[in-house]
């Protein structure tokens, strides 16, 4: 049994059993359920009822069966390659969107450590910029796409959504500038320790939110453009360029796309939680003294998937109530306004840490 | 060999990559495109993002109607016009049956011309809450799409109400209409204006001050006064550029002289203005409704007049004129006097003209259909050009082609 735990508790195998955990059980599930919950989510706003048909004898589940549905009739679809298309390119495409979607879990911290044992894959030191670093590989997946499917539509997309994404990542350093200001390191777990602070005795927690309003707005702004969620899915493009730069997929490689897009909305939940929301540190919990250590880490967890799932139902709300940008808005809202705003965003918080220094 | 390569270069998949670098990109946008409501065709030249050259092409939903009209009976006519403009069934049937009457030189009963008015104007909101809706929809705002159409859902179980069919009426006939109103049915109506006018305002409040909406539509797809004259606008578009043309008021039909609305007009005719204009014309229309329903007169909704009007059951077994009557206009159908004439009626696009010649025998010679979308396709070129990609989503959903009517 000793052995056993040892084996276990060495750095290697314990990162994968993380990542097996925090992926399989936290970051894919909740990114399968969204495809269900978006349709359902968007019918309760627009007055219909959803997908309620898929069913085994009676049972339906809600709608609950159409994720199985889903995935059996992608995985025995025909996976096809478009004539002209440069193979090697078109086939690993979107693997690359799905890697990058899920490797944004492995710095996020969904419970505070017990002892040496952490909550986290990896708190790796340069911390957020690692989701830059991985968050850019994500371009590869939609230029690829769009370039090796030999279609002119995906082109466009494939085009647009370079573009977008490139020119988007510029400002989403920069929106996040303020935050390395404000705790002064760009390790997730100080981000997220430095936010267990209170102002006015313990009235205010000082929460990404409340120290950087508007870098908030902003990092929230470009990290759904980034995703090419709506209203920033011109690469997608639903009605002019028909699908945009995953146009000619079909079967499992399109639903990696979907499931990429999803897992990323979970991703981006995800990092707005714990950079803005005080991560897993559930406010006002310290006032509580001795508690035991298990009801702590479970309200954590407890905590950390409520945000979350309130920041995915934020997004699919977004893209059902207000209209898409044309393509050339996206640029120009990122450039000409959003760019701008970061940099004021860091000359206040700069001036406002020096004045409090 | 050849052909297959003119295809390829045709339809957007050449296989060679290399004629990607050049600076002109020919891209087509459908016949099977989801903007493109109806199948029409568009040849688009795009240098990055921006069209530089458009081509509209017609004529995938061509069905004949015009030839086909030409060896039916004149009464047959009216299931076909069910089917030109799809989202206001009514308006055709009425367009046709007044130019039918216009020929015989008659008017129909007050009560029904009234009815025709509550139905017409039912049918145009169902039209404006389609294009408004899809086009809406298309830059992405799908609540909105799907809020419309269930107010167009309550507009349509009047018309089921009335006419036994949501989309193949058939109701008008030469002379009056095949029925009166349905018991109940002003009360109904009145419940269904008040719901239609509380989706109104809520769907104003969601769209028509949207920053993202009007940065989609504004300066969009303009067009001038001149140009959209010389291309024969009519109807909401030609309104939206600032002129007043409604035949409603210009070539007063019907009993429309007798009620009181507005004609809303635009200042630049662009897609925003579009869009207000049709919000507007929703308005007015229920209002106009509202004031048909109240001034409902009693009395006959068809004429009596002989060989327009099918005898009675009691007079076809009753009395041999019945029965010689029944028979003739069974075997042989109308006969409108020989002559031809141009009836324009108000449809939910704009100008909804039939041209109709008649020889006396029966048979039309010639049932020609102005439709007013055509005009407005015609001049795509001119309203895309110069524009990104995208715009040809709002530009095409303002059009409202209703590829029935357009292609016939």
């Amino acid at each position: 049994m000793d052995f056993l735990l040892e084996i276990i508790m060495t750095p290697a195998i314990l990162a994968c059993l993380k990542i097996a955990v925090i992926i399989l059980l936290f970051a894919m599930p909740l990114g399968t359920l969204l495809t269900l919950m978006e349709r359902k989510w968007s019918a309760m706003i627009q007055d219909r009822v959803g997908p309620n048909r898929a069913n085994i004898g009676k049972f339906t589940g809600n709608g609950l069966l159409h994720i199985a549905a889903d995935g059996l009739k992608s995985i025995f679809k025909e996976d096809t390659i478009p004539k002209g298309a440069n193979g090697f390119l078109y086939l690993i495409a979107p693997f690359f969107g799905l890697i990058a979607a899920v490797a944004i879990f492995a710095i996020i911290p969904i419970a505070g450590p017990i002892g040496n044992f952490t909550f986290q894959v990896t708190d790796v030191n340069p911390g957020l910029l690692f989701i830059f670093a991985i968050t850019s590989l994500n371009v590869y997946g939609a230029v690829l796409a769009g370039t090796s499917s030999n279609s002119k539509f995906a082109l466009l997309g494939g085009t647009r959504a370079s573009a977008q994404m490139i020119s988007y990542e510029v400002f989403m350093g920069l929106a996040l500038m303020g935050i390395f200001m404000v705790y002064g390191t760009t390790r997730v777990s100080g981000i997220v320790n430095g936010q267990n602070e209170y102002w006015f005795g313990n009235l205010v927690p000082m929460w990404g939110i409340f120290t950087q309003p508007l870098g908030f707005i902003l990092f929230f702004t470009a990290l759904v453009a980034e995703t090419k969620r709506a209203p920033f899915d011109a690469p997608e493009g639903e009605s002019e360029i028909v699908a945009g730069y995953f146009l000619e997929y079909s079967g499992m490689r399109w639903s990696a796309f979907m499931l990429a897009e999803y897992v990323s909305l979970v991703g981006v939940a995800a990092l707005m939680t714990t950079l803005f929301f005080g991560g897993y540190h559930v406010p006002w919990l310290h006032l509580w003294e001795n508690a035991p250590q298990w009801i702590v880490t479970i309200l954590q967890i407890l905590k950390f998937t409520f945000f979350t799932v309130v920041f995915c139902w934020f997004q699919i709300q977004l893209r059902w109530t207000v209209p898409k940008f044309r393509f050339d808005q996206t640029m120009g809202l990122g450039w000409k306004k959003l760019l701008p705003l970061s940099l004021v965003n860091i000359i206040v918080t700069a001036l406002v840490i020096l004045t409090l220094a | 060999m050849t052909d297959m390569t003119t295809l390829q270069a045709r339809t957007g998949t050449s296989s060679s990559s290399t004629d990607f670098s050049s600076s002109v990109m020919t891209i087509e946008i459908g016949p099977a495109h989801p903007a493109m409501h109806g199948i029409v065709r568009f040849t688009t030249k795009l240098d990055g993002e921006l069209i530089v050259e458009m081509e509209p092409e017609i004529g995938y939903l061509h069905r004949g109607f015009e030839k086909e009209s030409e060896n039916s009976k004149w009464i047959q006519v009216i299931p076909y016009t069910d089917r030109l403009n799809y989202v206001s069934p009514l308006l055709c049937n009425i367009g046709y049956s007044m130019a039918v009457e216009k020929l015989y030189g008659i008017q129909a009963p007050r009560r029904a011309e009234f009815t025709r008015v509550i139905m017409g104007e039912i049918s145009r909101i169902t039209d404006h809450l389609t294009c408004v809706g899809a086009a809406a929809m298309e830059i992405g705002a799908f609540t909105f799409f799907l809020w419309f159409i269930k107010a167009r859902e309550y507009l349509w179980e009047l018309v089921e109400e009335m006419t036994g069919a949501r989309l193949t009426t058939n109701w008008t006939r030469f002379g009056g209409n095949s029925m009166d109103l349905p018991d109940g049915f002003l009360s109904d109506l009145e419940d269904r204006l008040s719901k239609l006018e509380s989706i109104m305002e809520e769907c104003d409040k969601l769209l028509t001050r949207n920053k993202i909406f009007i940065d989609r539509v504004k300066d969009v797809g303009a067009i001038s006064k001149e140009d959209a004259l010389s291309y024969g606008f009519s109807g909401p578009m030609l309104r939206a550029c600032g002129i007043p043309y409604d035949v409603r008021r210009a070539d007063p039909y019907s009993v429309y002289d007798e009620l009181d609305f507005e004609i809303p007009v635009g200042s630049t005719g662009d897609c925003f203005d579009r869009f207000l204009v049709r919000m507007e014309e929703i308005r007015q229309s229920t209002s106009i409704i509202k004031q048909a329903a109240d001034k409902m007169p009693a009395g006959p909704f068809m004429t009596d007049e002989r060989m327009l009007h099918y005898p009675d059951k009691k007079d076809v077994y009753g009395n041999i004129e019945g029965l010689i009557d029944h028979f003739k206009m069974v075997m042989e159908g109308h006969h409108p006097p020989e002559g031809e004439i141009y009836m324009p009626t108000e449809g939910g696009n704009g100008e909804f003209g039939f041209y109709l010649v008649s020889d006396g025998s029966g048979d039309p010679v010639r049932v020609r259909l102005r439709p007013p979308c055509f005009n407005f396709v015609q001049a795509m070129p001119i309203m895309t050009v110069g524009h990104y990609v995208a715009d040809i989503v709002p530009i095409f959903g303002s059009i409202n082609m209703i590829g029935g009517e357009l292609d016939r």
